[in-house]
């Protein structure tokens, strides 16, 4: 089996991952294993190596335009992240959030948060609840492949989206 | 408080009391949040790093937990042997005695909550509780984070969440555990079982000291693995309910070895009392295993006069940094395994 990094040596170096009931395998020849952080046995390695190999596997590879993309208030670069394996600020969720859903959905199983947000202002927590309710349903819609009604639901966050904008600026 | 004051008391979270005390140690819920749009601690230099501790410990300062006679301290003004003892406490992590350079920590009096200022996020809030007190936990931590958002503005987005420097921690931010003593899943060879039934769940177990660390003296750590898709009631739910399973399949195991093995079990029960009662010289690796022994035939009613708070004190002042601030002067190995003789045979009667 040949490395599915750089498609030319032979792949000895065979991870697994499950997480939720799903399984995924990563099969590297030495030299990009050593790349990416993936030592060999016996030093161990923190979950954030594994993400930051996994972050372009499987993600699609769009033509130069990933790698130039900055973070305009820490100045990360995608690469950055892929090394640290962890993001530079706030920003860097907006601005990277192309190659951000797949890899939420690899570790969580989710891209949409529930629960507590902060209490900033008691419309806007109204407003954030109706938002997470949409979304919620558009994923859900999505995965059953209800795509007419995910097409409508979709509108109506860009609508809400639209509307919280609005009346943040005021 | 003083960091020398914490040596004379008992962490509140460990006076073996709180439900099902003979089985979990203790349960700890951990909060992480960041600022908006400030550098997250990785990635800043250090004058950011300093310029976002400027805005926050001011603000954990006034909480009501640190404000009265809580401990406050940069890291960096404490000793090698201070930051380990810390460690040794579970009030701070192993990353943030790493590097010490704007960091700090903010304690309470009785040490149940601890919160650490320029960790892998700019706060990583934590409450620890005795026994199986997840819901206690819970809320006491929420209503810690909801006071600090009244000043500081924390990095949140309707879709991700709170945001961390890490994406395994989106989401709520929060992680829960409980850390378990399961003697005798251990001795019936039913702990690997119950284990891969706990992950297959959607849960991770670990050592006594979370990442990286062996299951040492009978302990297990288990916590819940994913923050974002799932609110803070249903992480908490999920893992209470499993974790209500693993007692109950470590009782019957206890039960199994009083009805089955008793004569092996009080055996080895009062063997380890034995040496313990007894050693000169002692290192931590087998001290840790004899408590554990220790700790269940006391559970079990085998040891009459030893108390659950006796050898919970035991686990943490036999540690390394513990034995050299009650010796109050730094120690090697050899004088540390004859101190943690020394402290154990004062204690155990």
């Amino acid at each position: 089996m040949v490395c599915q990094i750089c498609g030319k040596k032979n792949a000895s170096v065979h991870l697994t991952e499950i997480i939720n009931e799903q399984m995924t395998e990563l099969h590297l020849c030495e030299g990009c294993a050593k790349d990416k952080g993936i030592a060999g046995l016996g030093q161990p390695f923190g979950l954030q190596d594994l993400l930051a190999g996994l972050v372009d596997f499987g993600a699609p590879v769009a033509s130069g335009k990933k790698t130039t993309l900055k973070c305009p208030n820490c100045k990360m670069t995608y690469e950055d992240f892929r090394k640290l394996g962890r993001f530079g600020c706030s920003e860097c969720y907006e601005t990277f959030k192309e190659s951000i859903e797949p890899l939420l959905k690899k570790i969580h199983g989710s891209v949409q948060h529930v629960g507590k947000s902060p209490q900033r202002s008691g419309e806007t927590n109204n407003a954030n609840k109706e938002l997470q309710e949409l979304q919620l349903r558009l994923q859900k819609a999505i995965g059953a492949e209800n795509f007419e009604e995910a097409a409508k639901l979709r509108d109506k966050i860009k609508q809400a989206e639209k509307k919280r904008a609005k009346e943040k600026s005021e | 408080m003083q960091i020398n004051d914490l040596i004379k008391q008992t962490s509140g979270w460990l006076k073996g009391t709180g439900p099902h005390s003979e089985i979990v140690f203790s349960s700890r819920v951990r909060l992480a949040r960041n600022m908006e749009k400030i550098l997250f601690p990785s990635w800043a230099d250090q004058k950011a790093q300093e310029q976002a501790l400027a805005l926050i410990k001011p603000v954990v300062e006034q909480l009501d937990q640190i404000k009265t006679d809580g401990l406050v301290t940069m890291m960096s003004e404490l000793s090698p042997v201070d930051t380990q003892f810390l460690v040794e406490r579970h009030l701070v992590s192993r990353e943030h005695i790493a590097h010490l350079d704007a960091k700090a920590v903010a304690i309470s009096r009785d040490e149940t909550v601890s919160i650490m200022i320029n960790e892998e996020d700019h706060l990583r809030i934590q409450v620890l509780e005795a026994g199986f007190m997840l819901d206690a936990c819970g809320e006491r931590i929420s209503a810690i984070d909801t006071a600090l958002e009244k000043s500081l503005n924390f990095a949140y987005s309707i879709k991700w969440g709170y945001l961390t420097a890490c994406p395994t921690n989106t989401g709520t931010g929060m992680r829960a555990s409980v850390m378990l003593h399961l003697p005798a899943l251990v001795l019936t060879k039913q702990i690997n079982r119950v284990i891969q039934a706990v992950i297959k769940l959607g849960l991770t177990v670990r050592g006594l000291f979370g990442e990286g660390t062996e299951a040492a003296g009978n302990f297990f750590q288990i916590s819940n693995q994913l923050s974002l898709g799932r609110s803070e009631d249903e992480i908490m739910d999920n893992i209470k309910r499993i974790i209500a399973q693993v007692i109950e399949y470590e009782q019957n195991a206890r039960q199994v070895l009083l009805t089955k093995n008793r004569g092996k079990l009080e055996d080895q029960v009062w063997r380890s009392y034995g040496i313990l009662r007894n050693a000169h010289i002692i290192s931590s690796a087998e001290t840790i295993e004899l408590l554990s022994n220790v700790r269940l035939g006391s559970d079990l009613g085998i040891l009459k006069n030893i108390t659950k708070e006796m050898v919970n004190e035991l686990f943490i002042l036999t540690q390394p940094s513990h034995l050299q601030k009650l010796e109050e002067k730094v120690l090697n190995p050899p004088q540390r395994d004859a101190k943690r003789a020394e402290i154990i045979r004062a204690k155990i009667k």
